[in-house]
């Protein structure tokens, strides 16, 4: 696979967002409410970029905005405390600091984004154990292409449903 | 007659997934002189909690981190970190994954 991070134009370029895909059809039926993550096109580009910088670590962050709405406000990128090109761990002092900024901005931490560098953009057995909270949406960014893909899921109860992204 | 204010007591702020198990409220407020005796007193007055912070071994739960005003307890002294009044206690979940 050519190294995505040479390529000036990856980060501009992006699997269309908010099509079911055919891996989220393999995931068999869930009780799931499909719902939707709102965002702009610069808070897309911001996360395929902090991947591709973080290239071929798992690059991760945050995303912080309301959970109501799925409307998020800003985009976090963070370090991967695992430094691993198989598995992230947002570092937990930054955590902390971003889940801060966001009360006193009237936001939560309503999701998190990491990359999968040489799979698809579909949440593996890790992703779905170790999903902390079912409000949160999970955000994939698959690297295996030259052309980035992103993914949005909730996952509840060991349940994975795709849901749209709404580029405002 | 002299009115004594009330004694601090050390603030717990709730991730929002365990803030459903405390009314939805963000902070709650807990006695206790250690990390430990705090997460214990959380899981007393919030029973629905239990088993989520301090495993039936009585180790802090792996998928949490715990930090003491802006330290992680995890390098200080654990379950066992003194804890003073006024102090602030944030619970976290522990994020992570990974395609492996």
């Amino acid at each position: 696979m050519s190294d995505p991070s040479n390529d000036p134009m990856a980060s501009k370029k992006a699997d269309s967002p908010g099509s079911q895909s055919a891996t989220a059809a393999s995931a068999g039926p869930s009780d799931v409410e499909p719902t939707g993550l709102h965002l702009t096109t610069d808070q897309l580009d911001e996360m395929i970029a902090h991947c591709l910088r973080s290239y071929p670590e798992e690059g991760c962050g945050l995303l912080t905005g309301q959970e109501t709405t799925g409307t998020v406000a800003t985009v976090q990128p963070t370090r991967n405390a695992s430094a691993s090109g198989q598995i992230y761990t947002v570092d937990p002092g930054e955590y902390l600091r971003i889940d801060r900024a966001a009360e006193d901005a009237g936001n939560s931490v309503i999701g998190v984004f990491h990359s999968h560098t040489h799979t698809d953009a579909f949440p593996s057995r890790t992703d779905v154990a170790q999903a902390p909270d079912p409000g949160w949406h999970y955000v994939l960014v698959s690297l295996r292409h030259e052309v980035a893909s992103v993914r949005s899921y909730r996952i509840v109860d060991d349940q994975v449903a795709e849901e749209v992204i709404f580029v405002h | 007659m002299v009115n004594f204010p009330e004694a601090p007591v050390p603030v717990v702020n709730l991730p929002n997934l365990l803030r459903q198990h405390a009314g939805g409220q963000r902070s709650v407020s807990v006695e206790g002189a250690t990390i430990g005796e705090v997460l214990e007193a959380l899981q007393a007055a919030y029973p629905a909690m239990s088993g989520q912070l301090i495993t039936s071994e009585g180790q802090l739960h792996k998928f949490v981190n715990v930090y003491l005003n802006d330290d992680d307890v995890r390098y200080i002294d654990k379950l066992d970190t003194k804890v003073q009044a006024e102090d602030s206690v944030s619970i976290l979940p522990a994020v992570a994954g990974g395609a492996a």
